[in-house]
């Protein structure tokens, strides 16, 4: 069993990326041997109220048993309760909020209170630092990378919420696991989507530092190529174990359980 | 057979302590992955006694030393592009020569000087005379200048590569970082530029445009930094294209701009 954690269907606003459709992602998941993939909505991240976006996800996660919904929640919209409802009445292992997109402070009120009612449903809250490499960005995608000091401060600010933090280079998961007590980083799973592997090794260092319990098998795409994350897997000296935790059993420790 | 074209080691004078595990990784990932030679260069001293980007004289005499004993240590397994400072134009042109003729294959440009400078034109003429490609580092589409590198972008290296046609370029690491699609834009009608596919971006997207751009007779395939994302893309492009031509991006291409005989079954 292998799960890609983060993946997206839809178009993207600032370039053209082909295989953007439902098809084309199943396609490429079964080009790399996925058997299911989270999935988000992409045009709703960039849209004033993302979670316009959620009916057509969970209705194409209904219709693809290989897609688990990842519905957008915007914390700064008065009804954002009733969208974190109805992402858990249908099973959603993670909800997602980029609140730089939105223009809302990443560790604000806003951001706080969705932590904590994530916490108390048991949903999981996942959470991009980037979409794409800084140096390429549309000169018009100006919306900030997520800061690590917003991952810490919302970990610290509910003790049941669980996050799912993708996109994170090893800088970034090394402040926000150090800064984290115990108990906090036990909480945080992070994708390996742009972790760098060898020759620097990386991801091989925060393994062994971190730990492969943090770990999920994330590819990013169609945005990247989904053959990165396993050919960064394929470079590793992984004991049958620990791959299978980071492709598949971490995400299901994340999910809570959780299931369609 | 497959062949990295844009490889780099380290050495004892870099500031990095770990540099034994990282150029043993990097042999170690290449085992795995099946690439039959690392085309490398070293970068002086990578800021130890002088800027990874502006090298030293001696840091560059230091560095290209160690890596034409490192090409004596796996005559199988690496070969070494030269790597000179331009602003240096005399000490320069010795360089190159005392290292192609030391069993070097190419000449690696960085970003000391900018690409269109006339500075780089009797770099140019030396590589034209000895037969050997120049792999210059490229900033996809640069807006302004950035700290640490005078670097180029292709339109500047387009720009060298059009006074200098019977010179083979390596545009470096497409997906390095920068607004690639800028770049392709300005490659199409640049017959002696050839895209090196290294870089730690994996974008959707990316390997179909460089082929959209300028065809697969102008693909060659590199890691760099990070090995994992040269394996990824060359496992997506084996599902875009043909099997020969699959063999022209793993290395026939970059066979055919290094000197006869540079690798193992050329």
């Amino acid at each position: 069993m292998r799960t890609d954690v983060n993946a997206f269907v839809g178009s993207y606003p600032f370039r053209r990326v082909p295989g953007t459709s439902p098809d084309a992602v199943l396609a490429a998941m079964d080009r790399v041997g996925l058997d299911e993939a989270w999935v988000t909505h992409l045009p709703g991240v960039f849209w004033r109220d993302p979670t316009e976006g959620n009916a057509w996800l969970l209705h194409l996660a209904r219709e693809h048993r290989r897609f688990r919904p990842v519905p957008a929640v915007h914390p700064g919209l008065a009804d954002w309760r009733d969208a974190l409802r109805a992402a858990g009445d249908a099973g959603a292992p993670a909800v997602r909020a980029d609140p730089t997109f939105y223009g809302i402070d990443p560790a604000g009120p806003a951001m706080r209170a969705l932590a904590a009612a994530c916490g108390e449903a048991g949903v999981a809250l996942s959470l991009a630092v980037r979409f794409e490499d800084g140096r390429q960005r549309h000169p018009n995608d100006h919306a900030p990378e997520l800061p690590a000091a917003a991952v810490r401060a919302l970990i610290r600010s509910d003790d049941r919420v669980r996050l799912l933090v993708t996109h994170a280079d090893r800088p970034f998961v090394e402040e926000v696991h150090f800064g984290s007590t115990p108990a906090e980083a036990a909480r945080i799973w992070w994708d390996i989507c742009w972790i760098w592997g060898p020759p620097e090794d990386h991801l091989q260092t925060l393994l062994a530092t971190v730990g492969v319990s943090r770990f999920v098998l994330g590819t990013g795409q169609p945005l990247r190529l989904p053959e990165n994350a396993a050919a960064k897997l394929d470079l590793l000296d992984l004991s049958p174990g620990d791959r299978a935790a980071i492709e598949s059993s971490n995400a299901r420790a994340l999910a809570g359980g959780r299931t369609l | 057979m497959l062949i990295d074209v844009h490889a780099h080691f380290l050495h004892d004078r870099t500031p990095r302590a770990d540099w034994r595990e990282r150029n043993a990784s990097r042999l170690r990932a290449g085992e795995r992955v099946g690439i039959t030679i690392h085309v490398a260069s070293i970068l002086g001293s990578w800021g130890g006694t002088s800027p990874t980007y502006f090298p030293s004289l001696p840091d560059l005499r230091y560095a290209n030393d160690w890596l034409l004993a490192l090409q004596r240590q796996h005559p199988d397994r690496v070969r070494g592009y030269v790597a000179v400072n331009p602003n240096y134009t005399a000490e320069a042109l010795a360089e190159i020569a005392r290292c192609l003729d030391a069993g070097m294959i190419g000449v690696k440009l960085a970003a000391s000087r900018r690409a269109n400078d006339p500075l780089l034109d009797p770099i140019c003429r030396l590589a034209a005379e000895r037969g050997v490609p120049i792999l210059h580092h490229i900033w996809q589409h640069r807006r302004r200048d950035w700290p640490g590198q005078e670097a180029s972008d292709a339109r500047e290296l387009g720009e060298l590569a059009t006074r200098h046609p019977r010179v083979p370029f390596l545009l470096a690491h497409i997906g390095g970082g920068g607004d690639w699609l800028h770049s392709l834009h300005d490659l199409r009608a640049l017959p002696n530029v050839y895209v090196d596919l290294s870089g730690s971006g994996v974008d959707g997207g990316m390997l179909e445009a460089c082929l959209d751009a300028v065809g697969v007779a102008r693909l060659v395939w590199g890691c760099d930094l990070t090995i994992e994302t040269g394996w990824a893309k060359l496992r997506y492009l084996e599902h875009l294209l043909s099997a020969p031509d699959l063999e022209r991006v793993r290395w026939r291409n970059a066979a055919a701009i290094f000197p006869p005989g540079a690798f193992p079954s050329d």
